[in-house]
């Protein structure tokens, strides 16, 4: 079996040429990316570096204008294994109002189980292990709109937990949060990843976040410039502000130690690495 | 004027006998409740009519308050429908005459009974919409329509585009508020002049809202596929709708009480 569950080949993306314009707009150049079972990825970027193209094309909500995308070996462009596509990889999004469908939590964890005709009894419980996954099974019976936004996008993930993907796609899904729902959020996130196995790529613009990661992958313009674990990708501290994108705080004072000759490693993402390190060249 | 204070569509969560009731049970009922109410004619018959509401609603342990608040937006059809025919009714026992207007004893009574009829066929339908969630009720509008299929009436798809409207009105009605607040920071002015003035002053506040929700829609149908949604082919239901003994008994009842007012209204009760 191949041992990765998304894997695009020289993909390429353009828009068509609005009114006025020449050339199409190209939004992704030829990206190659594979994405293994199991890990933690994410894809780092500022605003219209493609990430979120890329991330619509993890489920073929957009097809490719070049290029292959593989989602467990099924080529994206087929219409036949649409729906065996959709399932595997799931996606959420930035606004968690505008992807909820349902006026009471657990009918709106049951919409995706009711697309694909799964019996009642087992749509039961999927979606009490779904909210429980998110740990929102106490509000099952509540109403989307009076909960906050953190919990309304822990509702969202519990949507797609539903389907039971092996793949989870999140795009920018903490952007409209408060600092509170963000951490809930993230701490969903890594709980499906280590306790059950589910791969999730993030797509985000918060270095604290990407950092988290197991592998990270930073995007400009349509191309990707770096990509390993976090610790070795932060460390190209010049390289990422050349591309507008800053390094999270640690490492930022770190490096502006570095800067004035002082002897310091540059792979301290936490803050308890980060003092470490200051400990360590006070008293060497 | 608070937006939040429009409760139309909106469910409250609950388990009494009525939310447990089969949402198509409910439907029907309040059909046969509102061609009562259209039959009914008298004292009597209005009587009874408000005393299956008062009932209805004790049993649904929805707090009258809530459907009292909800009746505030049709005020002005229910004055206006008064005052039409509280002047405009014929009759022969006048009470008062002044210019070319006269009051007549049938037309008090007929704008009482006009003014009773549409203030409980709203509150009926509330109470509908109060206890069953909007999912059940499309559901139930769904089954019910289903015959319909055979005549290529698009039934799933009316029920989804129903459904998803609901779900958005406490979402619009929010962004709403927000956009006034919005507006009004900058100096807009909803609540002066006269009409054509007020109604000039609400496209600085229709035409985001319209935009946003135009977008929403955008986003609410890409996260719709990803959820592997496709129309009605082969989708099965969390819930599935079950006639219950008291379903029977609900709609044995309501059958009872709509020919029993017919009848009554018939014999001139």
């Amino acid at each position: 079996m191949n041992q990765s569950i998304i894997q695009t080949q020289q993909l390429q993306f353009s828009y068509p040429a609005n009114e006025g314009e020449n050339a199409p707009k190209t939004v992704l150049n030829g990206v190659d990316l594979s994405i293994e079972r199991g890990s933690f990825t994410a894809v780092l970027g500022h605003n219209g570096s493609g990430k979120s193209t890329l991330a619509k094309h993890m489920n073929a909500i957009l097809l490719p204008s070049g290029g292959k995308v593989y989602v467990d070996g099924m080529d994206t462009v087929r219409e036949e294994t649409l729906l065996q596509i959709r399932k595997t990889v799931g996606m959420v999004f930035q606004n968690p109002d505008n992807q909820i469908v349902a006026n009471v939590v657990e009918e709106d964890v049951a919409f995706a189980p009711e697309n694909l005709g799964v019996p009642p009894e087992e749509i039961r419980r999927r979606v009490d292990d779904a909210l429980k996954a998110v740990n929102m099974y106490q509000y099952r019976e509540h109403a989307p709109h009076l909960l906050s936004g953190g919990q309304k996008q822990r509702i969202a993930i519990a949507g797609v937990i539903a389907m039971q993907p092996e793949c989870i796609v999140l795009d920018e899904p903490t952007a409209m949060l408060d600092p509170i729902g963000r951490a809930d959020v993230l701490r969903t996130i890594k709980t499906l990843n280590r306790e059950r196995g589910v791969t999730v790529v993030l797509i985000t613009h918060h270095m604290d976040e990407a950092a988290q990661a197991d592998r990270l992958v930073v995007m400009t313009q349509g191309k990707i410039i770096a990509d390993g674990p976090p610790k070795q990708v932060f460390q190209d501290v010049e390289g990422l502000k050349a591309v507008g994108l800053t390094v999270p705080h640690t490492v930022e004072l770190l490096w502006q130690l570095r800067q004035e000759g002082l002897d310091v490693p540059l792979d301290a993402l936490s803050d308890e690495e980060c003092a470490q390190a200051l400990f360590h060249l006070m008293h060497p | 004027m608070a937006l939040k204070d429009i409760t139309l569509g909106q469910y409250f969560p609950g388990n009494s006998f009525i939310h447990r009731l089969d949402p198509r049970t409910k439907l029907l009922a309040v059909i046969l409740y509102i061609v009562a109410l259209f039959l009914a004619k008298s004292f009597v018959t209005y009587g009874m009519m408000l005393a299956v509401l008062v009932i209805s609603i004790a049993v649904s342990k929805v707090p009258p308050k809530s459907i009292l608040r909800g009746m505030k937006p049709i005020l002005f059809i229910v004055v206006f429908t008064a005052v039409l025919n509280l002047f405009y009714t014929p009759g022969e026992h006048v009470l008062a005459q002044f210019w070319i207007f006269t009051i007549t004893l049938e037309g008090v009574l007929q704008a009482f009974f006009m003014v009773f009829r549409i203030m409980m066929l709203i509150a009926g339908t509330f109470l509908l919409t109060y206890t069953t969630s909007p999912i059940l009720l499309t559901d139930g509008l769904e089954s019910l329509l289903n015959p319909l299929k055979a005549l290529k009436v698009p039934v799933h798809e009316l029920a989804m585009i129903m459904s998803i409207a609901l779900r958005f009105i406490p979402t619009l009605i929010e962004e709403t508020d927000k956009i006034m607040s919005a507006q009004r920071a900058r100096g807009a002015d909803f609540e002066s002049g006269n009409l054509m003035q007020r109604a000039k002053a609400l496209i600085p506040l229709l035409v985001p809202l319209f935009i946003s929700a135009f977008r929403r829609a955008d986003e609410l149908a890409t996260a719709m596929e990803c959820r592997c949604y496709h129309g009605g082919q082969g989708r099965t239901r969390l819930r599935q709708l079950k006639y219950q003994g008291a379903d029977y008994a609900v709609l044995i009842g309501f059958l009872v009480l709509t020919v029993g007012v017919g009848v009554l209204g018939h014999f001139g009760f």
